[in-house]
């Protein structure tokens, strides 16, 4: 089960879900803390709900206010990339390029790729999690090749 | 050895202070640099504080200037994923004893003590 669960891990990284930064979470987990990780992540998922519903309602208005939507954005970028979303902190970054642009269009399609991909993530993170209370704590935290 | 974290987000504060914890650090962690301010001005102090540059009420450069404004001597490290040099420098210039990139990582940690234990 645990060849699985590294497989899921592999394929997370070889799809471009995580970077390195979810590694290093990763080593952060111990006896002290066994589900580390997967406290983490929900912290981001419940934490990150009203920044994305600020982002929302801040790009239903006219005009928009760039300065505001980038310094949302900046705050999810730093939360995203603290854990290793590198598809989520990808899109982040993009926005905040079309902010800079003044580009209203493309923060508005860019936010709606960015809401797709952190609810992929979510997903699968979940089934992740799930499998690996079914697998039983590791060793050591494995780095993916 | 104590460090602070000062962050308004929650997953940073976690993040941060496990790493630290398992450094060997006491750690505590609060969300502004006005929190970190009062928390000095209550008399507590810390040998590091990890000190986020963008917080609302108070952000880090306020908070460096008014903490050494006050004689705090503590090693105030700023923690920033900011690319905008002039205000990275002007949150140097505040006080911060070195700026560092987010997210903190062991091998930030282990070489920022390293020069610490130098100095």
């Amino acid at each position: 089960m645990q060849k699985q669960l590294a497989k899921m891990k592999q394929s997370l990284f070889d799809q471009g879900y995580l970077d390195e930064q979810f590694i290093q979470l990763e080593e952060l987990q111990d006896d002290a803390n066994p589900n580390f990780v997967e406290e983490v992540v929900t912290l981001y998922y419940r934490d990150s709900v009203r920044l994305v519903q600020n982002i929302e309602q801040a790009l239903e208005k006219n005009p928009l206010d760039f300065a505001k939507l980038d310094s949302y954005m900046h705050q999810f970028k730093g939360s995203s990339s603290s854990f290793g979303a590198k598809k989520v902190k990808t899109e982040c970054t993009q926005f905040r390029d079309h902010c800079r642009a003044g580009n209203a269009d493309g923060c508005k399609r860019t936010f709606q790729e960015l809401k797709k991909e952190y609810a992929t993530l979510k997903k699968k993170l979940e089934v992740y999690f799930q499998f690996a209370r079914q697998a039983g704590p590791v060793e050591k935290a494995c780095r993916p090749k | 050895m104590s460090a602070l974290v000062v962050d308004d987000d929650k997953v940073v504060r976690r993040m941060h202070g496990k790493l630290l914890t398992q450094l060997g650090f006491e750690t505590n962690a609060v969300e502004n640099g006005q929190e970190a301010v009062d928390l000095f001005t209550s008399g507590e102090s810390y040998d590091f504080v990890f000190m986020d540059m963008e917080m609302p009420i108070m952000d880090g450069t306020e908070a460096t200037q008014k903490l050494r404004e006050m004689g705090v001597k503590s090693t105030i490290v700023g923690v920033t994923s900011c690319n905008q040099e002039a205000e990275k420098q002007a949150f140097v210039e505040a006080g911060l004893y070195a700026c560092l990139e987010k997210p903190l990582t062991r091998d930030a940690i282990s070489s920022l003590l390293e020069q610490v234990a130098k100095k």
